[in-house]
Protein backbone atom coordinates (compact mmCIF):
# COMPACT_ATOMS: atom_id res chain seq x y z
CA UNK A 1 0.00 0.00 0.00
CA UNK A 2 1.17 3.67 -0.91
CA UNK A 3 1.01 5.68 2.03
CA UNK A 4 2.23 8.80 0.71
CA UNK A 5 1.79 11.40 3.32
CA UNK A 6 -1.71 13.66 2.81
CA UNK A 7 -1.51 17.31 1.99
CA UNK A 8 -3.13 19.70 4.12
CA UNK A 9 -6.16 21.36 2.77
CA UNK A 10 -5.29 24.85 1.39
CA UNK A 11 -6.76 27.40 4.34
CA UNK A 12 -9.69 30.02 3.96
CA UNK A 13 -9.56 33.43 4.51
CA UNK A 14 -12.52 35.68 3.85
CA UNK A 15 -14.21 37.28 0.65
CA UNK A 16 -14.09 40.67 1.99
CA UNK A 17 -16.42 43.26 1.56
CA UNK A 18 -15.02 43.80 -2.28
CA UNK A 19 -15.96 40.03 -3.61
CA UNK A 20 -18.63 41.36 -5.90
CA UNK A 21 -15.45 42.31 -8.07
CA UNK A 22 -14.22 38.56 -8.66
CA UNK A 23 -17.81 36.70 -7.87
CA UNK A 24 -20.50 39.02 -8.60
CA UNK A 25 -18.41 41.70 -11.42
CA UNK A 26 -21.23 43.26 -12.69
CA UNK A 27 -21.95 44.81 -9.08
CA UNK A 28 -18.94 47.06 -9.70
CA UNK A 29 -19.52 47.94 -13.30
CA UNK A 30 -16.82 45.15 -14.59
CA UNK A 31 -18.09 43.15 -18.20
CA UNK A 32 -16.63 40.24 -17.76
CA UNK A 33 -15.46 37.80 -20.87
CA UNK A 34 -15.87 34.99 -19.14
CA UNK A 35 -19.85 33.30 -18.09
CA UNK A 36 -20.62 34.59 -14.73
CA UNK A 37 -23.14 33.17 -12.65
CA UNK A 38 -26.36 35.65 -10.85
CA UNK A 39 -29.50 34.60 -9.09
CA UNK A 40 -31.83 33.59 -12.39
CA UNK A 41 -31.04 29.71 -12.36
CA UNK A 42 -34.26 28.58 -14.23
CA UNK A 43 -35.11 29.24 -17.94
CA UNK A 44 -37.97 28.83 -19.50
CA UNK A 45 -37.99 25.68 -20.42
CA UNK A 46 -36.83 24.50 -17.39
CA UNK A 47 -39.37 21.24 -15.93
CA UNK A 48 -40.79 22.38 -12.30
CA UNK A 49 -42.66 24.59 -9.80
CA UNK A 50 -41.11 28.21 -10.40
CA UNK A 51 -40.16 29.77 -6.87
CA UNK A 52 -38.55 33.06 -6.19
CA UNK A 53 -36.81 32.88 -2.29
CA UNK A 54 -35.78 36.00 -0.93
CA UNK A 55 -34.53 36.88 2.07
CA UNK A 56 -31.78 38.84 4.49
CA UNK A 57 -29.28 37.85 6.61
CA UNK A 58 -29.05 39.51 10.45
CA UNK A 59 -25.75 39.95 12.46
CA UNK A 60 -24.95 39.66 16.16
CA UNK A 61 -25.95 43.15 16.64
CA UNK A 62 -29.40 42.92 14.61
CA UNK A 63 -28.16 44.80 12.12
CA UNK A 64 -28.85 42.94 8.06
CA UNK A 65 -25.72 42.23 6.41
CA UNK A 66 -25.28 44.40 2.98
CA UNK A 67 -22.26 42.90 1.25
CA UNK A 68 -22.45 39.28 1.61
CA UNK A 69 -22.53 36.80 -1.62
CA UNK A 70 -24.56 33.66 -1.46
CA UNK A 71 -23.80 30.41 -3.78
CA UNK A 72 -26.74 27.94 -4.84
CA UNK A 73 -26.06 24.65 -5.88
CA UNK A 74 -29.37 22.21 -6.42
CA UNK A 75 -30.87 19.11 -8.03
CA UNK A 76 -33.60 19.81 -11.46
CA UNK A 77 -37.39 19.45 -10.45
CA UNK A 78 -36.76 15.65 -11.00
CA UNK A 79 -34.04 15.28 -8.38
CA UNK A 80 -31.40 14.85 -10.70
CA UNK A 81 -27.96 16.94 -9.70
CA UNK A 82 -25.81 17.80 -13.38
CA UNK A 83 -22.66 16.17 -12.57
CA UNK A 84 -20.67 13.08 -13.05
CA UNK A 85 -21.30 11.44 -9.57
CA UNK A 86 -25.21 11.59 -9.74
CA UNK A 87 -26.50 8.72 -11.89
CA UNK A 88 -29.02 9.91 -13.75
CA UNK A 89 -26.62 13.30 -14.52
CA UNK A 90 -27.12 12.54 -18.08
CA UNK A 91 -30.56 13.49 -18.14
CA UNK A 92 -30.55 16.18 -15.89
CA UNK A 93 -32.79 19.41 -17.25
CA UNK A 94 -31.03 21.15 -19.54
CA UNK A 95 -32.97 24.43 -19.16
CA UNK A 96 -31.76 25.21 -15.47
CA UNK A 97 -28.03 25.86 -13.87
CA UNK A 98 -27.74 23.83 -11.07
CA UNK A 99 -25.28 26.45 -9.87
CA UNK A 100 -26.23 30.41 -9.03
CA UNK A 101 -25.11 33.54 -7.02
CA UNK A 102 -26.95 36.25 -5.44
CA UNK A 103 -25.51 39.09 -3.41
CA UNK A 104 -27.36 41.21 -0.85
CA UNK A 105 -28.33 44.51 -1.72
CA UNK A 106 -26.53 47.60 -0.43
CA UNK A 107 -29.15 49.06 0.88
CA UNK A 108 -31.79 47.02 1.32
CA UNK A 109 -29.98 43.91 2.25
CA UNK A 110 -31.82 41.25 0.69
CA UNK A 111 -30.95 38.91 -1.68
CA UNK A 112 -33.24 37.14 -4.05
CA UNK A 113 -32.83 33.91 -6.14
CA UNK A 114 -35.32 32.71 -8.82
CA UNK A 115 -35.33 28.91 -10.06
CA UNK A 116 -37.69 26.01 -10.19
CA UNK A 117 -38.09 23.70 -7.00
CA UNK A 118 -35.70 20.79 -6.87
CA UNK A 119 -37.68 17.28 -6.85
CA UNK A 120 -36.51 14.70 -4.34
CA UNK A 121 -32.74 13.50 -4.17
CA UNK A 122 -32.05 10.45 -2.24
CA UNK A 123 -28.94 10.00 -0.05
CA UNK A 124 -26.60 7.75 0.21
CA UNK A 125 -28.62 5.34 2.10
CA UNK A 126 -31.08 5.75 -0.61
CA UNK A 127 -33.28 7.68 1.51
CA UNK A 128 -34.95 10.77 0.57
CA UNK A 129 -34.28 14.00 1.46
CA UNK A 130 -37.05 16.46 1.14
CA UNK A 131 -36.52 19.00 -1.35
CA UNK A 132 -33.61 21.71 -0.53
CA UNK A 133 -31.13 23.58 -2.32
CA UNK A 134 -27.72 24.10 -0.84
CA UNK A 135 -26.17 26.96 0.18
CA UNK A 136 -22.55 28.57 0.54
CA UNK A 137 -22.78 32.08 2.06
CA UNK A 138 -19.17 34.08 1.86
CA UNK A 139 -19.21 37.54 3.68
CA UNK A 140 -16.61 40.16 5.61
CA UNK A 141 -15.83 39.10 8.83
CA UNK A 142 -16.44 35.22 8.13
CA UNK A 143 -12.96 33.55 7.91
CA UNK A 144 -14.51 30.16 6.51
CA UNK A 145 -17.95 30.07 4.47
CA UNK A 146 -21.01 28.61 6.06
CA UNK A 147 -22.86 26.04 4.41
CA UNK A 148 -26.61 25.82 4.63
CA UNK A 149 -29.48 24.37 3.50
CA UNK A 150 -32.69 25.83 2.40
CA UNK A 151 -35.85 23.59 3.07
CA UNK A 152 -39.91 24.77 1.96
CA UNK A 153 -42.32 24.99 4.83
CA UNK A 154 -45.06 23.56 2.30
CA UNK A 155 -43.24 20.22 2.24
CA UNK A 156 -44.27 19.08 5.39
CA UNK A 157 -44.40 15.32 5.09
CA UNK A 158 -41.27 15.09 3.21
CA UNK A 159 -39.39 17.42 6.07
CA UNK A 160 -40.93 15.08 8.66
CA UNK A 161 -39.04 12.32 6.85
CA UNK A 162 -36.06 13.79 5.72
CA UNK A 163 -32.76 12.46 7.30
CA UNK A 164 -30.78 16.03 7.47
CA UNK A 165 -33.37 17.60 9.19
CA UNK A 166 -34.35 14.39 11.71
CA UNK A 167 -31.13 13.04 12.47
CA UNK A 168 -28.25 15.43 12.12
CA UNK A 169 -29.98 19.11 13.05
CA UNK A 170 -31.33 19.17 16.56
CA UNK A 171 -35.02 19.77 16.77
CA UNK A 172 -35.13 23.43 18.00
CA UNK A 173 -33.31 24.37 15.30
CA UNK A 174 -34.79 22.79 12.77
CA UNK A 175 -37.31 25.70 11.54
CA UNK A 176 -33.79 27.97 10.35
CA UNK A 177 -33.32 25.98 7.58
CA UNK A 178 -37.10 26.29 6.33
CA UNK A 179 -38.49 28.95 3.43
CA UNK A 180 -41.58 30.16 5.01
CA UNK A 181 -44.15 30.59 1.52
CA UNK A 182 -45.49 33.97 1.53
CA UNK A 183 -49.71 33.46 0.71
CA UNK A 184 -51.15 33.91 -1.88
CA UNK A 185 -48.55 34.11 -4.69
CA UNK A 186 -48.88 30.67 -6.84
CA UNK A 187 -46.46 31.49 -9.92
CA UNK A 188 -43.72 32.16 -8.91
CA UNK A 189 -44.31 30.29 -5.01
CA UNK A 190 -42.41 33.33 -3.14
CA UNK A 191 -40.64 32.21 0.08
CA UNK A 192 -38.77 34.10 2.74
CA UNK A 193 -35.18 32.84 3.96
CA UNK A 194 -34.20 34.84 6.80
CA UNK A 195 -30.55 33.46 8.32
CA UNK A 196 -29.36 34.85 11.57
CA UNK A 197 -26.02 34.84 12.41
CA UNK A 198 -25.57 34.94 15.97
CA UNK A 199 -27.74 34.01 19.30
CA UNK A 200 -30.90 32.53 19.65
CA UNK A 201 -32.19 31.78 16.18
CA UNK A 202 -28.79 31.32 14.87
CA UNK A 203 -29.37 29.14 11.48
CA UNK A 204 -27.76 26.26 11.90
CA UNK A 205 -24.45 25.65 9.49
CA UNK A 206 -23.18 22.58 8.41
CA UNK A 207 -19.46 21.23 8.85
CA UNK A 208 -19.18 19.14 5.57
CA UNK B 1 -37.63 1.16 -5.14
CA UNK B 2 -34.38 -0.01 -6.85
CA UNK B 3 -30.97 0.94 -5.63
CA UNK B 4 -28.68 2.65 -7.70
CA UNK B 5 -25.50 0.57 -8.14
CA UNK B 6 -22.53 2.26 -6.54
CA UNK B 7 -20.28 4.70 -7.94
CA UNK B 8 -16.72 3.62 -7.05
CA UNK B 9 -14.95 7.24 -6.42
CA UNK B 10 -17.36 10.01 -5.41
CA UNK B 11 -19.97 8.08 -3.31
CA UNK B 12 -17.49 8.09 -0.31
CA UNK B 13 -17.86 11.38 -0.10
CA UNK B 14 -14.35 13.66 0.95
CA UNK B 15 -11.66 13.43 3.35
CA UNK B 16 -13.55 15.69 6.78
CA UNK B 17 -12.44 19.06 6.69
CA UNK B 18 -9.65 19.71 8.69
CA UNK B 19 -10.23 22.56 11.11
CA UNK B 20 -6.65 22.90 12.43
CA UNK B 21 -5.28 24.27 9.40
CA UNK B 22 -8.90 26.43 8.67
CA UNK B 23 -8.80 30.00 10.35
CA UNK B 24 -11.42 30.27 13.43
CA UNK B 25 -14.22 31.65 12.89
CA UNK B 26 -14.53 34.18 15.87
CA UNK B 27 -11.23 35.82 16.15
CA UNK B 28 -11.26 39.26 17.51
CA UNK B 29 -8.26 40.92 16.38
CA UNK B 30 -10.12 40.69 13.34
CA UNK B 31 -13.00 43.20 14.17
CA UNK B 32 -15.79 41.74 12.06
CA UNK B 33 -15.86 38.26 13.09
CA UNK B 34 -16.98 39.70 16.38
CA UNK B 35 -20.45 40.42 15.13
CA UNK B 36 -21.01 37.79 12.23
CA UNK B 37 -19.16 34.31 13.59
CA UNK B 38 -21.48 31.99 14.16
CA UNK B 39 -21.62 31.30 18.15
CA UNK B 40 -23.03 27.38 17.95
CA UNK B 41 -20.91 24.83 16.88
CA UNK B 42 -21.09 23.84 13.03
CA UNK B 43 -23.90 20.55 12.78
CA UNK B 44 -21.77 17.94 11.55
CA UNK B 45 -23.14 16.52 8.20
CA UNK B 46 -21.78 13.17 6.34
CA UNK B 47 -21.90 14.21 2.53
CA UNK B 48 -24.48 13.22 0.58
CA UNK B 49 -25.46 13.21 -3.06
CA UNK B 50 -25.98 17.24 -2.66
CA UNK B 51 -22.68 17.59 -1.23
CA UNK B 52 -20.39 15.45 -3.72
CA UNK B 53 -21.90 17.26 -6.38
CA UNK B 54 -21.30 20.46 -7.52
CA UNK B 55 -21.19 23.06 -11.12
CA UNK B 56 -18.65 21.60 -13.50
CA UNK B 57 -17.13 23.86 -16.04
CA UNK B 58 -16.39 24.14 -19.87
CA UNK B 59 -13.63 25.94 -21.43
CA UNK B 60 -16.19 27.81 -24.08
CA UNK B 61 -17.03 29.43 -21.23
CA UNK B 62 -14.09 30.93 -20.38
CA UNK B 63 -12.30 33.81 -22.49
CA UNK B 64 -8.70 33.66 -22.34
CA UNK B 65 -8.34 36.87 -22.15
CA UNK B 66 -9.57 36.73 -18.69
CA UNK B 67 -6.26 35.31 -17.57
CA UNK B 68 -4.17 38.15 -18.46
CA UNK B 69 -5.30 41.24 -16.00
CA UNK B 70 -3.11 43.80 -17.60
CA UNK B 71 -5.29 43.54 -20.81
CA UNK B 72 -8.80 42.21 -19.87
CA UNK B 73 -9.81 45.85 -18.85
CA UNK B 74 -7.48 48.13 -21.28
CA UNK B 75 -8.79 51.16 -22.67
CA UNK B 76 -5.64 53.08 -23.70
CA UNK B 77 -2.57 51.58 -21.81
CA UNK B 78 -1.95 48.86 -20.20
CA UNK B 79 -2.51 49.05 -16.45
CA UNK B 80 0.34 50.83 -14.09
CA UNK B 81 2.64 48.72 -11.09
CA UNK B 82 4.86 45.64 -11.02
CA UNK B 83 3.67 43.12 -14.32
CA UNK B 84 3.29 40.10 -12.36
CA UNK B 85 3.02 36.78 -13.40
CA UNK B 86 0.99 34.05 -10.81
CA UNK B 87 1.58 30.34 -11.68
CA UNK B 88 0.51 27.13 -9.52
CA UNK B 89 -0.89 24.01 -9.25
CA UNK B 90 -4.17 23.03 -7.75
CA UNK B 91 -4.00 19.10 -6.25
CA UNK B 92 -6.34 17.80 -4.14
CA UNK B 93 -4.97 15.97 -0.96
CA UNK B 94 -3.60 12.76 -2.06
CA UNK B 95 -1.68 14.60 -4.72
CA UNK B 96 -3.85 14.34 -7.67
CA UNK B 97 -3.98 17.31 -10.19
CA UNK B 98 -7.75 18.96 -10.10
CA UNK B 99 -8.24 20.11 -13.69
CA UNK B 100 -10.83 22.27 -15.53
CA UNK B 101 -11.91 23.67 -12.40
CA UNK B 102 -12.68 27.37 -12.66
CA UNK B 103 -10.51 29.68 -10.66
CA UNK B 104 -11.61 33.37 -10.03
CA UNK B 105 -9.44 36.17 -8.76
CA UNK B 106 -9.79 39.61 -7.39
CA UNK B 107 -7.34 41.98 -5.93
CA UNK B 108 -6.87 45.86 -5.68
CA UNK B 109 -5.08 47.69 -8.33
CA UNK B 110 -1.02 48.91 -7.66
CA UNK B 111 -1.93 51.94 -5.35
CA UNK B 112 -3.99 49.85 -3.40
CA UNK B 113 -7.59 50.64 -4.69
CA UNK B 114 -10.51 48.58 -5.37
CA UNK B 115 -12.80 48.97 -8.43
CA UNK B 116 -15.71 49.01 -6.07
CA UNK B 117 -18.04 51.63 -5.17
CA UNK B 118 -17.33 50.43 -1.26
CA UNK B 119 -14.03 51.50 -1.95
CA UNK B 120 -13.26 54.99 -0.05
CA UNK B 121 -9.54 54.70 0.08
CA UNK B 122 -7.90 57.84 -1.22
CA UNK B 123 -5.06 55.66 -3.44
CA UNK B 124 -6.47 56.92 -7.41
CA UNK B 125 -8.15 54.07 -9.35
CA UNK B 126 -6.64 53.03 -12.83
CA UNK B 127 -9.20 52.95 -15.58
CA UNK B 128 -7.24 50.66 -17.22
CA UNK B 129 -7.54 47.89 -14.40
CA UNK B 130 -11.22 46.40 -13.00
CA UNK B 131 -8.65 43.37 -10.61
CA UNK B 132 -10.77 41.05 -11.99
CA UNK B 133 -9.97 37.30 -13.72
CA UNK B 134 -11.13 33.77 -14.31
CA UNK B 135 -9.78 31.07 -15.77
CA UNK B 136 -10.20 27.04 -15.56
CA UNK B 137 -7.37 24.66 -14.60
CA UNK B 138 -5.29 22.73 -16.85
CA UNK B 139 -5.33 18.79 -17.63
CA UNK B 140 -2.38 19.31 -15.02
CA UNK B 141 -4.05 21.50 -12.62
CA UNK B 142 -1.83 23.86 -13.61
CA UNK B 143 -2.96 27.76 -13.72
CA UNK B 144 -1.68 31.12 -14.69
CA UNK B 145 -2.34 34.71 -14.13
CA UNK B 146 -0.40 37.81 -15.82
CA UNK B 147 -1.34 40.66 -13.50
CA UNK B 148 -0.07 43.39 -11.61
CA UNK B 149 1.06 43.23 -7.87
CA UNK B 150 -1.90 44.88 -6.35
CA UNK B 151 -0.40 47.43 -3.33
CA UNK B 152 -1.17 47.43 0.06
CA UNK B 153 -4.50 49.36 1.64
CA UNK B 154 -6.10 50.20 5.01
CA UNK B 155 -8.98 48.84 6.71
CA UNK B 156 -11.29 49.96 9.40
CA UNK B 157 -9.92 47.38 12.44
CA UNK B 158 -7.73 48.93 14.45
CA UNK B 159 -6.34 52.86 14.79
CA UNK B 160 -3.97 52.08 11.80
CA UNK B 161 -4.12 48.25 10.39
CA UNK B 162 -3.18 47.71 6.75
CA UNK B 163 -3.59 44.68 4.61
CA UNK B 164 -0.58 43.18 3.16
CA UNK B 165 -0.60 43.02 -0.71
CA UNK B 166 -2.92 40.15 -1.65
CA UNK B 167 -4.82 38.68 -4.37
CA UNK B 168 -8.24 36.82 -3.43
CA UNK B 169 -8.45 33.49 -4.95
CA UNK B 170 -12.04 31.48 -5.09
CA UNK B 171 -11.70 27.53 -6.34
CA UNK B 172 -14.49 24.76 -6.70
CA UNK B 173 -12.89 21.89 -7.33
CA UNK B 174 -15.49 18.45 -8.41
CA UNK B 175 -18.08 19.30 -5.82
CA UNK B 176 -19.84 22.25 -3.41
CA UNK B 177 -18.01 20.20 -0.22
CA UNK B 178 -14.61 21.02 -2.20
CA UNK B 179 -15.59 24.77 -2.28
CA UNK B 180 -12.76 27.33 -0.85
CA UNK B 181 -11.77 30.70 -1.06
CA UNK B 182 -8.97 32.12 0.38
CA UNK B 183 -6.06 34.78 -0.19
CA UNK B 184 -2.35 34.60 -1.25
CA UNK B 185 0.35 37.30 -0.19
CA UNK B 186 3.40 37.75 -1.46
CA UNK B 187 6.59 36.58 0.18
CA UNK B 188 8.51 39.38 1.91
CA UNK B 189 5.72 41.26 1.92
CA UNK B 190 6.36 43.27 5.94
CA UNK B 191 2.77 43.51 6.24
CA UNK B 192 2.36 39.86 6.57
CA UNK B 193 3.71 39.22 10.41
CA UNK B 194 0.70 41.98 12.09
CA UNK B 195 -2.17 40.78 9.48
CA UNK B 196 -4.97 39.96 11.33
CA UNK B 197 -6.80 37.66 9.16
CA UNK B 198 -3.76 35.56 8.36
CA UNK B 199 -3.49 35.80 12.06
CA UNK B 200 -6.72 33.84 12.42
CA UNK B 201 -5.85 31.10 11.00
CA UNK B 202 -4.29 28.70 14.05
CA UNK B 203 -1.24 26.47 12.52
CA UNK B 204 1.57 28.82 11.30
CA UNK B 205 3.11 26.24 8.48
CA UNK B 206 -0.56 26.83 7.39
CA UNK B 207 -0.41 30.35 7.09
CA UNK B 208 2.98 30.26 4.96
CA UNK B 209 1.20 28.00 2.99
CA UNK B 210 -0.64 31.10 1.93
CA UNK B 211 2.63 33.01 0.90
CA UNK B 212 3.16 32.52 -2.60
CA UNK B 213 6.92 32.09 -3.16
CA UNK B 214 9.42 34.28 -5.36
CA UNK B 215 9.88 32.36 -8.47
CA UNK B 216 13.31 34.28 -10.34
CA UNK B 217 13.16 30.89 -13.00
CA UNK B 218 9.76 31.40 -14.37
CA UNK B 219 9.85 35.37 -14.51
CA UNK B 220 10.42 36.18 -18.00
CA UNK B 221 13.24 38.92 -18.62
CA UNK B 222 12.22 42.60 -19.58
CA UNK B 223 8.44 41.48 -19.05
CA UNK B 224 7.53 40.31 -15.25
CA UNK B 225 8.48 38.72 -12.25
CA UNK B 226 6.97 35.08 -11.11
CA UNK B 227 5.42 34.40 -8.19
CA UNK B 228 4.14 30.92 -7.65
CA UNK B 229 1.00 29.53 -5.14
CA UNK B 230 0.33 26.11 -5.19
CA UNK B 231 -3.40 25.16 -3.70
CA UNK B 232 -5.37 21.95 -2.22
CA UNK B 233 -8.50 21.24 -2.04
CA UNK B 234 -10.08 17.93 0.30
CA UNK B 235 -9.64 14.41 -1.32
CA UNK B 236 -12.40 11.73 -1.67
CA UNK B 237 -12.02 9.49 1.15
CA UNK B 238 -11.63 6.98 -1.48
CA UNK B 239 -8.96 6.98 -4.37
CA UNK B 240 -8.60 4.80 -7.42
CA UNK B 241 -5.21 4.09 -6.31
CA UNK B 242 -5.66 2.47 -2.61
CA UNK B 243 -4.11 -1.26 -4.34
CA UNK B 244 -1.65 0.31 -5.87
CA UNK B 245 2.03 -1.56 -5.18
CA UNK B 246 4.59 0.97 -3.22
CA UNK B 247 6.56 3.12 -5.61
CA UNK B 248 4.06 3.56 -8.18
FE1 LIG C 1 -8.71 42.41 -0.32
Amino acid sequence: MSKDPLHHETSSQTVGPFVHIGLYPTVSGILARSRTYGNQLATTHAYGQRIRVEGQIIDGNGETVRDALLEFWQADGLGRYAHPADPQAESADAGLSGFGRSVTDPDTGTWTLESIKPGTVRDLNQRPMAPHINLALFARGLNIHLHSRIYFDDEVKANALDPVLQQCVPAPRRQTLIARRKEPTQDPCVYRFDMVLQGKNETVFFDL
Amino acid sequence: MSTEPETPLLDSGFRHRDRSVQPRLLWPEYKSTLNRAPTQPLVPLSPTLSEITGPTFSPQEIDLADRDLLKNARIDRDPLGERTLLTGRVIDQDGTPVCATRIEIWQANAAGRYQHASDNYQAPLDPNFSGYGCCLTDELGNYEFLTIRPGPYPFANGANTWRPSHVHFSIFGPAFATRLVTQMYFEGDPLIRDCPMLGSIPDRSAQSRLVAAFDMERSRPFDCLAYRFDLVLRGPKQTHFENRPDGL
